[in-house]
């Protein structure tokens, strides 16, 4: 146990000092995100009505799950290289820890998220967002996005073993995420979809998490913060364990 | 070598390995040994079985079959600890191009279970051993190829692993790297390592391995030393190049008798197998002198390992630009 903490701390450092050397990826957590946002809200945000609420305050919460949710694609990208450039060999044949690989990466995913969940929360302050939560509350939140973006980045380095290539995982990841993301209350309310995409939203996990994270920052009604938790473990109780698996098999090219 | 008489274990021990994916019977029953200090060659062409073989001894991969021993460790039973005591250099230069040479090291220092400070005094004198100090503290990806084998074969030796496993260590470099490479392994086994080494260079296994196994889709169809292997293909070549072309015939027929085989021709040169080594180039020149025959050159010829592979698997070992001169 000692010796996966430690290994998984390595790995993290080695997944995380690369970040100031490498700018477009650091671009990709800054100032995509960003981008993300003041497009919603000012293309989108006049024609979208989210009755009870600005568009500003409806959209925050839904953008930055979605976007931690997307957090994990560095993993799944920098896995399938590893694969491919023989690392992943190299590490196998370490006397490391065997889930260490994969759970250092998703713990730098959750330091990276952490970083692109603050800049875009100060975006949303700057263009109108407001709080109606305690600081509890506030915490909360940011623990529930950090435990949702965890979970997804072992579906990610799942996928990141599976594929032949990362531009496969690059499509294969979206084609999975995107409709998720989208069909969900994320970005406009579910009653305003057809039946049959309403009934798909209301039980995505995305739509849970983010009604989960209405009620903690905006004090709306009807989401449940413990279903949110409880999807988070359930997603990395299914898929850490088949990622780990697939790890021990993994056979570079 | 071992001295003899001790009953030393082989660094190497493999019996009846067979490894398959789906029907493609990768490794249908390998056996070979190595002893501590030596270098063993497999040698083999592309999807002979190589790289598994390497997958297997290094704890990559399961075997289906057989017994894998290596420092003394069994593959399966041992795996944990035998993975402090191997170094793999595969045939991608496994490094980290976003990390220093530097950070590339000092990580799988720290994931041999070393502190910090300790993995990164290793990774210094590495960097400075493989003439990669001035590079240390650049990214890999500002590497040459060389420079990166270099620091791949670096991290394999963070540990001091006493055995050594090289997967085609030399493809893609080019000729000065390839010299340097074979020095640095020279140096590693006369510290005591035992390397095992994958290649489709025929030369770099004749100039390092001090046995040969040549395995041919998943078998292994020889095995000896350079010099066994040369032998079994037959003797020594007498080459005799002609000072005038027109006479081949004439010498054809004068140089007929000193071999089983019918001497070939090419231009102004005429070939032949000789087996009896003693005297046969006297008794040569002897013949081609009696004939009227005037000779601008003549010399027996060892067997290349070329010649050994192209008798014993019936094609030319892949990837080599000398295919023509073993016909």
């Amino acid at each position: 146990m000692r010796r996966l903490v430690a290994d998984t701390m390595v790995i993290a450092e080695r997944n995380l000092v690369r970040l100031p050397r490498a700018p477009d990826l650091l671009l990709a957590f800054t100032v995509q995100p960003v981008m993300f946002v003041l497009l919603f809200v000012y293309v989108f945000g006049g024609a979208i009505v989210t009755p009870g609420y600005a568009y500003e305050d409806f959209l925050i919460p839904g953008i930055i799950v979605q976007n931690i949710a997307f957090g994990g694609f560095v993993t799944a990208l920098g896995l399938n290289e590893d694969l491919h450039k023989g690392l992943i060999d190299r590490f196998r044949s370490l006397p490391m820890a065997r889930p260490a690989v994969l759970a250092g990466r998703t713990l730098a995913d959750t330091v990276t998220n952490s970083l692109s969940v603050a800049i875009l929360l100060a975006t949303g302050l700057i263009i109108g967002f407001s709080f109606d939560a305690s600081f509890v509350e506030i915490v909360g939140g940011l623990g529930v996005l950090l435990a949702f973006g965890y979970a997804f980045s072992w579906v990610f380095a799942l996928l990141g073993l599976l594929v032949s290539s990362p531009e496969a995982a690059n499509s294969l990841g979206f084609i999975a995420v995107f409709p998720l993301t989208f069909i969900s209350s994320a970005f406009v309310p579910v009653d305003s979809m057809p039946a049959a995409l309403q009934w798909f939203a209301e039980v995505n996990p995305f739509t849970i998490v983010v009604d989960a994270m209405r009620t903690l920052w905006l004090d709306a009604p009807g989401g449940s913060v413990w279903g949110a938790v409880a999807w988070s473990l359930a997603i990395i109780a299914v898929f850490a364990p088949l990622a780990v698996s697939r790890y021990r098999k993994a056979a570079s090219h | 070598m071992p001295a003899r008489g001790y009953t030393t274990e082989p660094a190497i021990s493999v019996t009846g390995l067979k490894k398959h994916f789906g029907d493609v019977r990768a490794l249908d029953g390998v056996d070979l040994e190595a002893a501590p200090g030596t270098v063993i060659g497999l040698l083999g062409p592309n999807g002979a079985g190589k790289t598994t073989a390497v997958r297997v001894m290094t704890t990559l991969l399961a075997p289906d079959a057989g017994t894998v021993r290596v420092a003394g460790l069994d593959v399966i039973r041992d795996a944990a600890v035998l993975r402090t005591r191997i170094g793999l250099a595969g045939q991608y230069a496994a490094v980290d191009e976003n990390l220093t040479g530097v950070e590339n090291l000092v990580m799988v220092g720290r994931l041999y279970g070393e502190g910090r400070a300790r993995a990164k005094r290793r990774a210094r004198e590495l960097l400075e051993r493989f003439e990669l100090g001035d590079a240390g503290d650049r990214p890999a990806r500002g590497y040459s190829g060389g420079m990166r084998r270099r620091l791949d074969l670096a991290a394999a030796l963070v540990a001091r692993p006493p055995v050594l496993f090289l997967d085609e260590p030399t493809t893609g470099l080019d000729p000065r790297s390839r010299l340097g490479m074979w020095t640095t392994i020279e140096d590693l086994v006369a510290d005591g390592t035992t390397v095992l080494l994958t290649t489709q260079y025929l030369d770099e296994a004749d100039r390092l391995a001090d046995t040969i196994v040549v395995i041919d889709s998943g078998r292994v169809i020889a095995d000896g030393t350079p010099d066994e292997l040369k032998d079994r293909v037959g003797g020594e070549r007498l080459v005799v190049a002609l000072a005038d072309a027109r006479r081949a015939a004439a010498a054809i027929e004068a140089l007929a008798p000193l071999s089983d085989e019918p001497p070939a021709s090419d231009g102004d040169t005429v070939s032949l197998t000789v087996r009896g080594r003693s005297g046969t180039i006297v008794e040569a020149v002897r013949r081609l002198d009696g004939a009227g025959i005037g000779v601008a050159d003549l010399g027996l010829r060892r067997p290349t390992l070329d010649d050994v592979f192209l008798s014993l698997t019936g094609h030319a070992a892949e990837a080599t630009d000398d295919e023509e001169e073993s016909r």
